[in-house]
């Protein structure tokens, strides 16, 4: 059997060696994507005024709000790219934020 | 060449101190607006029979958020400029993210205005106004805050703080992700405040 663990283990990537980020032109395609992100939320805002259920509307703003929050992130705050140990740390704040609005949630519906 | 991101102090992280600690920050301030953004989407059906949701003017602050995403864009080319060694290029994007900032601030100030005076829409005139108001406050103190750190690294790199050099990147670099996460948290509270006027909690 192939043992297909034997190569070296990946090297802890330098500061140097993270720094690799996005040229301007990965910039302004990336804001243009946000733009556009954008113009359909207010679009689906329009719609869910005009009669689109809400079952469709608050789920698709949802999902377009956390596609903008992880694209800022990764691209222009250059998570995607920089030591991962910074992304555990966002993360941690995120899952408490979310406990606490869970918790909160849970004592206001009962 | 010797820069200031060389020399600058480590982790065992391999990250700058410095950018340990904003990004620890950045953590912690999550915690900040998901308490107020929570207390905000349990009180949005409290309106005492005053002015609810129905008062916001979602085109004005559609094109307020359009200016504040891109303002992002301009910051993130701003630190391009530094890591590049181009300092014209830094000074004028950080200029533009700046003057961003304050038109978005101006369009939110406006905006309070109208619904004090116009909507009857005060601090206490309900618990949603209350939440609603605390909520976005904050986040205009955190975009102010912000415009003076950009002016403030503005100034540097006519006084040699921030050079062609690269000297000064770190201090762009954690000023940019203060930028990018106000940002961001506009971008969550544009769509839950104003976007979905429902009360998520219940």
């Amino acid at each position: 059997m192939t043992d297909t663990r034997d190569a070296e283990p990946e090297a802890e990537p330098s500061q140097e060696e993270s720094h690799h980020h996005p040229s301007t032109s990965d910039y302004w395609q990336i804001a243009a994507i946000l733009a556009v992100l954008t113009a359909i939320e207010i679009g689906l805002y329009y719609a869910g005024q005009a009669g689109l259920a809400e079952s469709v509307t608050i789920p698709s703003l949802i999902a377009l709000t956390i596609l903008k929050f992880v694209l800022v992130l990764l691209w222009f705050m250059h998570l995607r790219f920089d030591n991962p140990v910074l992304n555990r740390l966002f993360i941690i704040g995120l899952v408490f934020a979310g406990v606490l609005y869970g918790v909160v949630s849970l004592i206001t519906l009962t | 060449m010797a820069t200031e991101t060389a020399h600058a102090p480590q982790t065992n992280f391999n990250v700058s101190n410095e950018k340990m600690g904003m990004w620890a920050f950045l953590g912690s301030e999550l915690l900040f607006f998901g308490a107020f953004i929570t207390v905000y989407l349990i009180y949005v059906p409290r309106t005492a029979d005053g002015p609810g949701p129905e008062v916001f003017d979602i085109p004005f602050t559609s094109v307020s958020t359009f200016i504040l995403l891109m303002s992002s864009l301009a910051m993130v080319l701003a630190l391009a400029g530094i890591q590049d060694r181009d300092l014209r290029r830094f000074r004028t994007w950080t200029l533009a993210t700046a003057l961003m900032g304050l038109v978005f601030l101006g369009g939110q100030l406006y905006e309070f205005t109208v619904f004090v005076q116009q909507d009857g829409l005060g601090l206490t005139t309900s618990a949603f106004s209350t939440a609603f108001y605390v909520l976005t406050s904050f986040h205009k103190v955190h975009v102010a805050i912000g415009v003076l750190m950009l002016g403030t690294l503005w100034f540097m790199s006519f006084t040699g703080r921030i050079r062609a050099d690269g000297h000064g990147t770190n201090a762009v670099e954690n000023v940019g992700l203060y930028w990018h996460f106000v940002d961001i948290i506009w971008i969550v509270i544009f769509t839950i405040v104003y976007l979905i006027p429902v009360d998520l909690a219940t």
